[in-house]
Order: structure tokens, then sequence, then C-alpha cells
């Protein structure tokens, strides 16, 4: 008689074999562990759920593998040194051309944007690790941040539309203000989360030695978070580098090359990419995908650069 | 322009004078003239939120010995040691109430900045909790913060020869400090508290997690830092306490029977000889003959 462990249905499983018994509890005297084989359904589920997991993953990689493929293959026909040193031409039709229009709005944009909110949003998250902790305000902070990172981009567009846009033009500003609302939350949850790691530890030891709080703070919290917080501020610049939404009603758009930082509408790789890929000509289109393939490459440099200097500068182990 | 004037100026604290400790020493004290208890603690309790931990501890600590803390696990040991630098305060909701006179002056009195008495007693903690940081770095952190303005190589270099690892690591001064071994650790953060120039070493379980050798290392460093420093060591362990200690508190949990509440008391203090083989309480006896603990 063998021992049917499973609740499923028996079928079969406990017939035919007949070291098919439970190999589990205490063996005979004289029977060898190499006599107990494994209970065949149980290998067969094994192999099943294995397989299950990697189907999983295989169907979870096939979007972003074709979408790299799609991007690298339609886009790197229209890569130039062209297509990097000039702006648009006046014309989806007209071959030619580039985005440079776009890439100096969007280093403008995410650069202000970064400006405005990577030290607010790291003072905020010091706040909530080291002085609000679990009071009303911390608490309020954190609801309002989860909030935030939940809200769709297009409305902090719209939000920076009615306040200032309507008032004060388009421009690279207002891009960048819609831009460092978004990044914000993102920065102040990770960080907190990254500053509650810091062992207490270490800062008892400053502590002991007579440093003040904020030498703690300036010394040894931050330095000690510094690779995790890099981390999640490179997150919150690939994921302003890709909205598009708010600068739509922002930054509104231009196929001029442009550095004002207000006062003048003003592109974004993001705008371009939109707009020629909406347009019906082959020529537009063409210059879309290098655009797309171009953000791309950024976005990926920047996060595995980011991700080098976070390794080197952690002195630990 | 030694250090404890560098810090005295820089701080505007009373550090005493020889003048001022031989005239304090006409008042009357245990110990004759010229000795001064570092620390008096006079009738402490701490509570952490609703709970009290350590009631009513009275004590004096001696200059230039080592006093150590016994008793079994959560009778308030690290508690009672934490009030000395006011490293309680970190934790939410400690109430200290009661006096620890510094050189007579009550650390706990309205004014008196935790910071600045940090920064006369110095604190090495039960696990090594070097800052990721190179070697020099973690020793040149306290010179830095109190705003050190010597030849800050010498004064690394002199902690850690203090700390008796400076031959081990004087090679490798920019590596990181975590690449170092569990007890070099821990030396390192003896030689980081003693860069300060501290008056004072409070030691918590120092030698906990490491093993024997290490242990006898940092038990050899202490008989070297009393000549120059007053330390005071938790420990668990009472051959150590035994080996190490000229005095010895021993601390003891008292249960409230009808709330179960427990909080420590101070049972006995006197010389280490006398605590080990001839103590006054019979609490004592039991513990230091291995009874129960």
């Amino acid at each position: 008689m063998s021992t049917e462990l499973d609740s499923g249905t028996p079928t079969g499983a406990a017939s035919g074999d007949p070291n098919g018994s439970w190999a589990g509890g205490r063996v005979a005297a004289g029977v060898s562990l190499k006599d107990c084989r494994p209970q065949r359904r149980r290998l067969w589920r094994n192999r099943r759920n294995t397989a299950l997991v990697l189907l999983a993953v295989g169907l979870t990689m096939i979007p972003v593998v074709m979408i790299l493929y799609q991007i690298t293959a339609k886009g790197i026909a229209t890569m130039d040194w062209e297509f990097l040193t000039s702006s648009m031409p006046f014309s989806f039709r007209r071959e030619g051309g580039g985005f440079l229009n776009g890439l100096v709005g969007t280093a403008i944009m995410v650069g202000l944007a970064s400006l405005f909110s990577i030290p607010l949003g790291v003072l905020a998250a010091v706040y909530l690790v080291e002085y609000g902790k679990k009071n009303w305000l911390a608490k309020l902070i954190r609801f309002f941040s989860d909030v935030m990172t939940g809200v769709p981009s297009v409305f902090v567009g719209l939000f920076v539309y009615t306040a200032l846009v309507i008032q004060f033009g388009f421009g690279a500003l207002m891009g960048a203000i819609s831009l460092a609302i978004i990044m914000m939350p993102i920065i102040v949850r990770s960080t907190e989360e990254m500053l509650k790691l810091v062992p207490n530890e270490l800062k008892d030891a400053s502590y002991a030695l007579g440093a003040a709080k904020w030498q703690t703070i300036v010394r040894v919290i931050l330095p000690s978070a510094a690779p995790g917080i890099t981390t999640g501020v490179m997150l919150a610049v690939a994921r302003a580098a890709g909205e598009t939404a708010p600068l739509i009603l922002t930054a509104l758009g231009s196929y001029q090359l442009t550095a004002k930082l207000w006062g003048a509408p003003i592109s974004s790789l993001t705008l371009a990419i939109f707009d020629g890929a909406r347009n019906p000509f082959a020529a537009g289109q063409a210059r879309a995908w290098a655009g797309a393939l171009e953000l791309l490459i950024i976005v990926l440099v920047f996060t595995v650069v980011a991700r080098v200097v976070a390794s080197r500068s952690r002195i630990s182990r | 322009m030694n250090e404890r004037t560098w810090i005295a100026e820089n701080e505007g604290v009373d550090v005493p004078s020889l003048a001022s400790i031989a005239a304090r020493a006409d008042s009357k004290t245990e110990y004759g003239f010229g000795e001064q208890p570092v620390f008096s603690v006079r009738d402490l309790n701490v509570h952490y939120g609703k709970n009290i931990a350590l009631k009513g501890v009275t004590m004096d600590i001696r200059p230039r010995r080592i006093t150590a803390i016994i008793g079994p696990s959560g009778c308030g040991k690290s508690t009672l040691i934490r009030c000395f630098n006011r490293m309680n305060e970190l934790i939410p909701g400690a109430r200290v109430d009661g006096e620890i006179l510094y050189h007579g002056e009550n650390i706990y009195a309205p004014g008196v900045d935790p910071v600045v008495v940090r920064r006369h007693i110095g604190m090495v903690f039960q696990r090594p909790n070097p800052f990721p940081k190179s070697i020099y770095d973690n020793i040149a952190f306290g010179a830095k913060i109190n705003g050190y303005k010597g030849d800050m190589d010498e004064l690394v270099e002199r902690s850690l020869r203090r700390a008796a690892l400076w031959d081990e690591v004087k090679t490798q001064l920019k590596k990181s400090a975590l690449d170092l071994s569990g007890g070099q650790q821990q030396r390192l953060c003896i030689a980081r508290a003693i860069a300060v120039e501290p008056d004072v070493i409070l030691m918590d379980e120092p030698a906990s997690a490491l093993d024997p050798i290490a242990t006898v290392r940092i038990e050899d460093l202490m008989q070297e830092l009393k000549q120059d420093y007053s330390i005071v060591i938790v420990t668990h362990n009472m051959q150590q306490a035994a080996r190490v200690s000229d005095e010895t508190a021993f601390l003891y949990t008292e249960v409230d029977e009808a709330t179960s509440a427990r909080w420590g008391i101070l049972v006995e203090f006197g010389e280490t000889g006398q605590i080990f083989t001839r103590p006054r309480d019979k609490r004592t006896e039991d513990y230091v003959s291995g009874r129960f603990g």
C-alpha cells in the first residue's frame, strides 16, 4: 500500500511503480535511501511548475524585447550625426534634420525639474525619517506623496496649465515645474525608504562622538544612504524624461531650437516623437523612430552610469 | 595646545582645572584628597513611556578606574550606562529624573546641551559600528565635527596607537573600516572615541560580539587606557568584570507581583574584589556564584 499525500485526484499515481511509495518516515531496516524513489506525481508537478514559471518569465520579456527591437531596428536607419546635431525641418514631409531641439528641451526641462525636486524631495524625506517620524504632518506628507505618485501625469499638466501657463504662457520653466511635481513624490518615498535602512548603530556612533543632529544627518546618514538615494533619484529622472502628457500642456512643443527658459514654447524629445509619430509622412515618422531610440539610449546610459557611480561610492564591502 | 583645552575653548564648558579640583577636594569625600568622583549618580530613575526601567540608583564613579556594571539580562545595565552621556534621550519616550553630577555639575540640568556632554563622555557600543568610511576618516570624524584645527594625521596616528591598532592598519588607512575584522573594528571604535580626547569612556558590552582573543586584546587595552581615562563598562560576563574592573555595580531586576512590572535596581556597589568574594547582599552572592542569572 502506498500513502497518498496529495489531496488531488489519485489517478494511478499510486499504482504501477513498486517503489512509488512515500519516501518519508523511517526507512525500513536494510533498505537503502537509493531504493526510495521520489513519487512520480511529485516529480511531474515539479517539472510542470518550473515550466510555468519559465513561461511567465518568457511572456513578460516579450513586450520588452519587442519594444527594444522595434525601436532599434526602425530608429537606427535615421539615426546619424545629422539627426543628433540638427533641428526639425519645418515640414514633416521633408527628409533630414533631427531632434536637437527636442534634445535640448528635454535636457533643460529635466535638468531644471531635477534642480527643483531633488533637494526638496531629499530634505522632505530627511524630515520624515529624522524629525517628523509619526507625527500628523509626516503622516500627511506620506499620504499625499502616495496619492501624487498615482495621479495621472496629464492632471499635473492641467494643474500647471491653469495655475501658471494661462497667465505666463508656455515655456521650459512651466514644463520643468510639472515634471518636478511628478518627480517629487517618487524621490520623497524612495529616499525615505533608503534613510530608514541606515542602521541606528551608525547614528548612535555619531551622536556619541558629540555630533549635533544636522552633523549626523549631513556626514553620516546621507552619505550612508547615498547609493540608494541615487537609484531612486535616477528612477524619477528617467520617469520625467519619458513624460509627454504634461509637457503638451506646459511646454507645447516647437520646431525651433530654443534655450529660452520662459516666454517661448519649447520642444522635448517626447513631444517631437509624439508629433512625428501621428503625422502621415514617412520622413516625419522615421525621425520619430530615431527620436525614440535616442531617448531610450539616454535613459539607459543615465541609469547605468548612476548604478556604477552608486556602487563605486559605496565604500562598504 | 592639547585637545582638552581646544574642546573647552570651543564649547565654553568648564573643564575642571587642577586648581578647581583641589579646591573641591576640601569638601568631604569618601576617597580622600584630590579624588572627586567623576560621576555622582543621585536617585536616578529612568522611564520608557509609562514603564519604569531603573529605580533609585545612587552611586559614585571614581576617576581613572574601571567600573563594571553587571547583572542579568533586562536589568537596566545598558539603560544606566546610556544615562551617563544622555544617549537615552535618542530613544523616543525615554525620561530621566534624578541627578548625574559630572565633576559636580548636573548633566541633566536645564541649559546643558547633550551634544556638549557627549563630547566629554565617549562611548563604545556592543556591536562594532564603524562608519562606512575609510579608517582614517573614521578617526578624523569626531575631530572634524568638533572643529579640530591641529595636525589631523598626527591625531589619527596617536589615536590608533593608543588603541593598539596602528601597527595593523598603518599601511591601509584609506581602506574601508568595514574590511577590518570584528575585533579590529571594535578597537577602531575605541580609537575613534579617544580621538576626541574625552574624559570618560563608556563601554556597553564592548567584547560581547568578539572572539576570546579579540576580547583579551580589548581588556588589555582597557587596562592601558585607565591611566588616562575613567572607564565604565557594562558586561554580562562576570569573569570579565572580575578580571578588568576596579569597582563593580550589581544591578538586579525587581518584579512587582501585582502588575508584573519589572525594573532594575542597584543592589550592591563596591570594590570588585569585595563584590566577588565577600558580597554583602544575598542576591549578589547568588548571582556571582552562578546560582541564577
